[in-house]
């Protein structure tokens, strides 16, 4: 049992390295390579094969993360999420991954499965699913810099 | 005005302004 808060410690570092990962992938990389591979009509290889299965790890990488990071808070996780003494630093991280796993599920996938044509949109509401997309995805890119700040300061940083 | 999350710097650049905006807030809360 002993054992139990260094393996949900584990989980939640190799899911945050998956979900964060991707989501630097879709920032950094996809955006301008999509840009590049429509000039040149490449696209589908991207929206197609890679998109798809980056998005599923993405998302499901989320849950993960998040579930093993409230496993690991175990009884402090009120303390985390209500900002209490001594709980400042990894109650704004808390916050900041929680604000960014709803994101994920309520925005980002939901307006790709109408850009990837999982669901059935017109050429409008697909324009529009674009910006969100990408303005929520550029928001948890902005957030994840806090969040992992926080996350490390709990134990690495006095303040 | 643009917005600044239309860049990608201009988002890595908003990001450790949030950081030090949020570092200050904990740090006078704990202070206090």
């Amino acid at each position: 049992m002993e054992m139990l808060p260094g393996i949900y410690r584990w989980i939640h570092i190799m899911a945050g390295v998956m979900w964060i990962g991707l989501l630097y992938y879709f920032n950094f990389v996809q955006v301008a390579a999509l840009k590049a591979a429509q000039a040149d009509s490449t696209a589908a290889g991207i929206t197609k094969h890679v998109a798809p299965r980056a998005l599923f790890y993405f998302r499901w990488a989320a849950v993960v993360t998040w579930l093993a990071g409230a496993a690991l808070l175990g009884s402090n996780f009120g303390a985390a999420f209500m900002l209490q003494a001594g709980f400042h630093k990894i109650g704004i991280g808390a916050w900041l991954g929680t604000i960014m796993l709803l994101n994920v599920w309520g925005l980002i996938w939901p307006n790709q499965k109408k850009i990837l044509g999982l669901v059935q949109a017109t050429d409008e509401q697909k324009n529009k699913a674009r910006r969100v997309a990408f303005l929520a995805s550029r928001t948890n890119t902005m957030l994840s810099i806090p969040m992992l700040f926080f996350m490390v300061a709990q134990t690495h940083m006095p303040m | 005005m643009k917005n600044p999350l239309d860049s990608l710097w201009g988002t890595v650049i908003a990001g450790f302004v949030l950081t030090v905006i949020l570092y200050y807030v904990v740090k006078s809360v704990i202070g206090g």
